[in-house]
């Protein structure tokens, strides 16, 4: 049976008798816990940050875009070619297994009125598919609808930057605006997605059928031409068939020979991100990993500081022996002693920790998330490196000879 | 029944590869409330005797029954506990802890056999009483003198109740006047406490004060007197 407040008493005046020491040694914990818990949050961050992308552009996303035209030996950019078409689109979804939506895009940037406002913006036009690719919602209002699309009817669903800038704060739904001058009637509003991975202003659009952007607002070089045609394949693990799927049924449709090269380009944006999110994953692991050898190296210096204090105290640890203790009153005061180094290091530490994290995020701008694991990991693991490295000392003071232990200098 | 009794005990250390007999076989018995001193010059094995019977080495043969126990085969633990109940040990050199109260040194033995922090602190505070040193219970070790370090270490001894008084050169750094005030004590605790009282010593007028004198030379027993 051993009294353990009364041991943790001698512990703590120990520890108080070498406060330059104690400090120091603690130290190394506080150093190891606060990298631990500040690299764990930036490598949590960044995955938050690209998870929050992926979702903000659409999951399991494929965008095909028209090849590169070449004019006179001089190639231009992918997309400057007109190749697709809504009977590409047409003939994706119907044929392409695993594809689940598809949405063809045709717009282009124009003014839009309402009242004395106006605000010059992106139209897009397209099919209700959109808002399933998307993964995009309505915040009020209903959606257009395929009938709406065949009849190239003038209605249109605003994102919300347009909104603030029209209506500020009338509701829009049943308005009429226009754009380039056609009255549109306003079917909904879209919910704010926010910036779009590489800054832009997502919710600074309109969204009209194809039809209507085709025949009524911007034109076609030919019937039915589309600048961009979105999917949304049915799984993650659909991804890869489905841009095989696309690839193989444009090239038949587009009688593209076998060693000509594609007038289109198919991407994929969410394995892309899939890969970021895989390479940040790795780098949180090596970052904790690194951390975690400070850690490490604290723990020993505790070892080390415990060392010296046995050595130091044999003595001591002799009167108490002559007195009564036992081996394990013994290997309790120091095992405490190696604890309380350790977790009020670990305490500092996940002060330090918590503020560096949010120094750098508010400093440096980057993402950091504190999650509760990596404190109570971070925590668990200083008590368990004062444990282990307090075990041996403790140890090895249990096994001293009192008659030796009373005569030691 | 005696309170010690040794029969045949030996001690040899090995050091390397010599052999050392540092006691000879031993027999010797104890009664309760004896008086004794244990004289002889440096290395005659009075020390490692003392070891012995205050269960902090154990012989390498023979016998030691204490109050009736064979000590000789219990594990540490056991003979922390024996030391813990039945001796306590007062040293030349004191053997307080530093940066310690008074107080906490006398509290100490009771730490390990779980008494509560209150019983803890009125034994303790009883103790020093018994030894004369009320109003110094917060001073630290070094802040008192020699005399009243090893009155502590007397305390300290006698707070469990142990029946037994291992002294070991009690007053080897000590002036005369703080000898015969510590050797006093002892002799107070001896007659009215009925505590036995076992001292080491090299000074024949330190030896005075028993009852009983055991001389050593060579790690064996060359004399054993009783003075009337």
């Amino acid at each position: 049976m051993v009294n353990i407040p009364s041991t943790m008493k001698i512990s703590l005046r120990a520890l108080k008798a070498n406060k330059m020491r104690s400090s120091l040694t603690m130290l190394g914990i506080i150093i190891g816990v606060g990298a631990v818990i500040t690299m764990l949050a930036v490598g949590t961050g960044a995955r938050q940050e690209i998870a929050e992308q992926i979702s903000s552009v659409g999951s399991n996303l494929l965008m095909i875009l028209p090849g590169a035209t070449t004019a006179g030996g001089v190639r231009m950019g992918a997309g400057t070619q007109s190749t697709l078409s809504m009977a590409d689109a047409e003939a994706i979804k119907k044929e392409c297994l695993a594809v689940s939506y598809v949405a063809p895009s045709h717009g282009g940037v124009a003014q839009v009125v309402y009242g004395n406002q106006n605000w010059s913006t992106g139209i897009t036009g397209t099919t209700p598919d959109i808002l399933y690719v998307r993964e995009w919602y309505l915040s009020a209002g209903r959606p257009f609808t395929e009938q709406d699309v065949k009849s190239a009817t003038k209605v249109c669903l605003l994102g919300q930057t347009v909104v603030d800038n029209l209506f500020g704060d009338i509701n829009p739904v049943g308005k009429i605006i226009r754009i380039k001058n056609v009255p549109f009637t306003v079917l909904g509003t879209l919910e704010s997605k926010g910036q779009s991975p590489t800054g832009q202003d997502q919710d600074d659009t309109i969204y009209i059928p194809v039809t209507t952007s085709q025949k009524k607002l911007f034109g076609t070089p030919f019937h039915g031409m589309v600048r961009i045609i979105m999917v949304k394949a049915k799984s993650t693990e659909d991804l890869n068939t489905a841009e095989k799927q696309i690839t193989e049924l444009l090239r038949q449709r587009h009688h593209i020979g076998q060693k000509q090269e594609n007038d289109f380009t198919v991407r994929n944006l969410t394995q892309m991100m899939k890969v970021e999110e895989q390479s940040t994953k790795v780098m949180t692991l090596l970052l904790g990993i690194i951390a975690s050898v400070s850690l490490l190296v604290g723990g020993i210096g505790i070892m080390n500081i415990m060392l010296v204090s046995v050595t130091e105290r044999t003595r001591e640890i002799g009167i108490r022996m002559a007195v009564g203790a036992k081996t394990w009153d013994i290997r309790l005061q120091f095992i405490i002693e190696a604890l309380t180094l350790s977790l009020s290091g670990g305490f500092i530490g996940i002060v330090i920790g918590i503020s560096s994290s949010e120094i750098l995020s508010t400093v440096a701008g980057w993402t950091t998330i504190i999650s509760l694991f990596s404190v109570i990991l971070a925590f668990c693991f200083s008590a368990l490196v004062g444990i282990f490295f307090g075990f041996y000392p403790a140890y090895k003071a249990s096994l001293l000879n009192p008659v030796e232990a009373l005569r030691y200098e | 029944m005696a309170l010690i009794e040794a029969s045949a005990v030996t001690k040899v250390y090995q050091l390397g590869d010599i052999v050392v007999n540092a006691l000879c076989t031993i027999s010797l018995s104890i009664e309760k409330g004896e008086f004794i001193a244990i004289m002889g010059p440096s290395g005659s094995g009075k020390s490692t005797f003392m070891n012995i019977l205050g269960c902090l080495d154990k012989p390498t043969k023979g016998r030691y029954l204490l109050e009736g126990i064979d000590v000789s085969n219990l594990n540490r633990d056991e003979l922390a506990n024996i030391r813990n109940k039945k001796i306590g040990f007062v040293f030349q050199g004191f053997n307080l802890l530093q940066r310690t109260s008074a107080l906490e040194n006398v509290e100490l033995p009771m730490l390990y056999n779980g008494v509560s922090a209150e019983e803890r602190r009125q034994k303790a505070a009883a103790a020093l009483r018994a030894v004369g040193l009320e109003g110094r219970q917060n001073h630290y070790s070094t802040q008192l003198s020699g005399g009243e370090q090893q009155r502590v270490a007397i305390a300290r001894a006698l707070v469990n109740g142990a029946p037994i008084i291992l002294a070991d050169e009690p007053t080897g750094n000590l002036d005369t006047k703080t000898s015969t005030e510590i050797m006093r004590l002892l002799k107070k605790l001896n007659t009215e406490s009925n505590i036995t009282v076992i001292l080491v010593t090299h000074e024949t007028d330190i030896a005075a004060y028993s009852r009983r004198v055991i001389k050593f030379l060579d790690g064996c027993i060359v004399s054993d007197e009783h003075i009337s």
